[in-house]
């Protein structure tokens, strides 16, 4: 069950955002990528916190877990309000410290960029990572490009590569328990010693790993070939994406939502975002 | 020779997330060294759960394994100690070769153990041996040999470490049958020589039939039974419920019976099959 | 006189050495010829050359001297390019013997589609076909499944899928038994009989498995590099002496029949089904030594 973990951190279901286009998640996370940072004033703040509550609650993935995600960035989170509340200089001098002087818009600024980090974080994993599979990530990735084939940038070699990568993960991953296992059984030590000595006893793992990597590649590549393939000219798809009236709306109310952000950073100015 | 001890040992797979899986159910078994026991089940039974208790890989979620009477994880920093003593060789072992020459690959053991350099030269020496490999590939570099000899390079390499119990993990998997013959055969009779308890775990009854002295069949978790081929040979209809094979020959034998000919339903060889017919008459 | 699908006509194939290793001659002058429809199986020890003959069949590897002709052409002549070798591997295809090492997607049917999008099929087409052929190999209810989880015997259903995707005539399985436990050997056999029974595809299986050989309607025996028999599996394994001098096996059956034979009995050799042996066995008996 290990391997799960590294097939990204999919989350199974069939929410909205999980049937829609993965091309149009890939536009719609760069689009809402780009309201975030249009967001000035704590009005659209709060809207985009609103909007991103729904993109969750719609999901129907469990906060809990989006929540739990963040703690990668617990301590990007606490440097960053550290510098801003410390630093920022500002009209409205709440208390000193010493040298130190801390401003009400440095509090303010602090927590619109903590909010904004969360805020990208939880876009690109409810259009990316938690909604679709990587393998739909690369074919979006893959048809989004596809116009660079025109100047030669191989784009099909490289979402092939991709996706060959994603099948074998799990496979390589159970290959390394094994061999460990294996090394363990004749007296290995991954433990133990200096980090000279560490980096030695791992040698026994990786090269039967390399050996067995390089073999499986060059049956993988004969097999290929005998089914035929060339790469990706004269190639087909068996499913082939289509965007339907959902995906068309959601890009429309993202970009409404752009729309919607920069009028309320004009009609509710208050305190902003200095930086 | 050494004794190995199950008392009530369970195994949980995933122990407290969605994905818990039991593999072993409260198993009590005791192999008390003499000959070869075949450790026999499909895929999913719990007999690779079983062999990796046994080299401490594992450790039990429930119970005790012991190895002549001590608890082999009653202190847990000297737990290779424990490897040592019960040498594991996994499925496809050739695949774990890394060493520049088969001699350096087969040493990485006895070195582990910390044995002195003398020691070490000979315990090669030894393994290759009994592991029918001549010396004159052991200054090659393993990746240089056939499939057969890089399978018995890996296997020279867990002998060398002189382990109490030697447990085998499908050995002579993908071998045609002059390697299979081959590589069993010398495994038995490194057994009788060396007197290591030795426990093969194997998918291919007409083999275990020819190289085991009992058998241990396991099915969902749970042992279905533990005595000499004949007698289980003898229950193949139980056998045959549990999804396993019985020797082509076993069934010869059981359908004789309808037609009036007993030579016994234990029969697992031809030559014995073949014996049996002539006294017959 | 059924139709010639496959023929190898003096087939050689050399290793080519290098500077230390002189070339290896792994096949000498072997040929034969399939029948449309046929069920064969090419049986050897490890090192006999049969895994090599099955990878110049399928086009992978070009033979030293002789010829190799696919439905009457020569696949070996001058003139032949890549793309005639493309056209070719329509007709014939290849299933391997690790099953990891052959799926190329992360979902069962994108995998079995695989082959059909190299062939630039239509995608409504390619589904028709995935589903049917996944229905043919039973892993429908696993198309959507990412193959790492699935067991080996399902994995080889899953590239035998493919393989019916494409719509070949022909197929080759190089060992694909040889890495499952029973119960998925049991599972591929019976996919492989099914094709060959009721799809009548061509088949031809390289093992080293005496009762899948028993399975087929002919047997080849490979011993280096040149064909030792070639006959039905009763004529080959009837003749066990020459098959147990080159390190193979007979089935338990024959054996125990063959033991018979020469303390005096008069029974046939050719019987692989248990039930069928004991019935001849216990006639015997009753008959006495003749």
């Amino acid at each position: 069950m290990k391997s799960d973990i590294a097939f990204g951190q999919y989350c199974e279901g069939d929410s909205l955002l999980h049937r829609l286009d993965p091309r149009a998640k890939i536009v719609l996370a760069v689009l809402y990528i780009v309201v975030i940072f249009l967001a000035e004033s704590v009005a659209s703040f709060g809207l985009l916190l609103l909007f991103s509550a729904g993109l969750v609650a719609v999901s129907g993935i469990s906060p809990r877990i989006v929540l739990g995600s963040m703690k990668a960035l617990t301590f990007i989170i606490i440097f960053t309000a550290v510098i801003n509340i410390f630093w920022m200089q500002g009209e409205t001098l709440l208390f000193a410290l010493g040298p130190v002087e801390v401003y009400l818009e440095g509090i303010v600024n602090a927590v619109l960029i903590v909010l904004r980090i969360m805020l990208l974080l939880i876009c690109t994993s409810m259009f990316l990572t938690y909604t679709t599979t990587p393998i739909a990530l690369t074919d979006g990735i893959e048809q989004l490009l596809a116009p660079l084939n025109r100047i030669h940038v191989p784009v099909h070699e490289f979402a092939m590569m991709m996706s060959i990568a994603l099948r074998f993960i799990p496979t390589l991953i159970e290959e390394t328990e094994k061999i460990m296992n294996a090394q363990k059984a004749r007296g290995a030590d991954f433990t133990e010693g200096n980090l000279l000595q560490r980096a030695k006893a791992l040698i026994p793992i990786l090269v039967p790993l390399f050996v067995s990597a390089f073999r499986r590649a060059d049956e993988l590549a004969t097999a290929m070939e005998c089914r035929c393939y060339t790469g990706g000219a004269g190639r087909t798809r068996m499913s082939v994406l289509r965007y339907d009236w959902k995906d068309f709306a959601a890009i429309g109310t993202v970009v409404l939502l752009g729309a919607a952000v920069v009028v309320l950073n004009i009609l509710v100015p208050g305190i902003g975002l200095a930086m | 020779m050494a004794t190995v001890e199950l008392r009530n040992v369970s195994y949980v797979y995933n122990k407290g997330t969605p994905y818990e899986a039991k593999a072993l159910d409260n198993i009590n078994l005791t192999m008390t060294g003499e000959g070869i026991t075949g450790l026999i089940g499909h895929t999913g039974s719990g007999k690779s759960t079983m062999m990796q208790l046994i080299n401490a890989l594992l450790k039990p979620t429930e119970g005790q394994v012991l190895i002549d009477g001590v608890d082999i994880w009653s202190e847990p920093k000297k737990i290779r100690q424990v490897r040592f003593k019960a040498g594991l060789v996994m499925q496809y072992p050739e695949y774990q070769l890394f060493a520049e020459t088969v001699e350096e690959d087969i040493a990485y053991g006895p070195r582990n153990m910390g044995l002195s350099e003398d020691e070490v030269q000979k315990r090669v020496l030894q393994g290759a041996e009994f592991a029918g490999l001549h010396p004159d590939l052991l200054a090659k570099s393993p990746f240089e040999l056939s499939g057969g000899q890089k399978r018995r390079a890996a296997l020279a390499g867990v002998i060398a470490m002189s382990p109490k119990i030697l447990i085998l993990d499908e050995p002579a998997a993908g071998l045609d049958p002059g390697g299979r013959r081959e590589i069993l055969g010398g495994v038995k009779k490194y057994a009788r020589e060396s007197g290591t308890n030795v426990i093969i775990v194997s998918h291919s009854m007409e083999d275990m039939a020819m190289y085991c002295d009992d058998l241990v069949v396991m099915a969902s978790g749970k042992i279905l039974m533990h005595a000499p081929c004949a007698d289980v040979f003898s229950r193949a209809d139980e056998l045959i419920a549990v999804g396993l094979d019985v020797p082509q020959i076993t069934r010869v034998a059981y359908m004789l019976r309808q037609y009036g000919v007993d030579i016994g339903r234990d029969v697992y060889t031809v030559d014995w099959a073949f014996d049996k017919l002539r006294s017959k008459k | 006189m059924k139709n010639i699908v496959l023929e190898a006509k003096n087939l050689s194939f050399e290793y080519p050495g290098d500077e230390d290793t002189k070339p290896v001659s792994a096949l000498r002058d072997v040929s034969f010829a399939i029948e449309e429809g046929s069920f064969t199986a090419i049986l050897g020890h490890n090192g006999s050359g049969k895994s090599t003959l099955a990878k110049l069949l399928c086009m992978i590897y070009q033979p030293t001297a002789g010829q190799i002709l696919l439905n009457g052409r020569d696949m070996t002549a001058e003139g032949i390019t890549e793309k005639d070798i493309m056209d070719a591997r329509r007709e014939i295809g290849m299933v391997f013997q690790n099953p990891d090492n052959q799926i190329v997607a992360t979902v069962v049917e994108e995998d079995v589609a695989f082959g059909c999008e190299n062939l630039g099929i239509p995608s409504a087409e390619i589904r028709r076909r995935v589903d049917e052929a996944l229905e043919i190999v039973g892993m429908r209810k696993y198309a959507r499944h990412a193959p790492h989880k699935l067991s080996g015997g399902q994995k080889q259903r899953v590239a035998i899928a493919g393989t019916i995707a494409m719509k070949r005539k022909i197929i080759i399985f190089d060992e694909s038994t040889a890495m499952l436990d029973p119960l998925g050997r049991k599972e591929v056999m019976d996919t492989i009989l099914r094709l060959n029974k009721e799809d009548g595809i061509t088949v031809l299986i390289i093992t080293h498995y005496m009762n899948e050989a028993a399975m087929a309607d002919r047997v080849i025996v490979m011993n280096e590099g040149k064909i030792l028999t070639d006959g039905t599996p009763g004529e080959v394994f009837s003749q066990p002496e020459p098959l147990w001098e080159v390190g193979l096996d007979v089935p338990q059956t024959t054996e125990i029949l063959y033991k018979l034979k020469k303390d005096g009995y008069d029974v046939p050799l050719d019987v692989f089904e248990p039930e069928q042996c004991a019935r001849i066995i216990a006639q015997a008996l009753e008959r006495g030594r003749s």
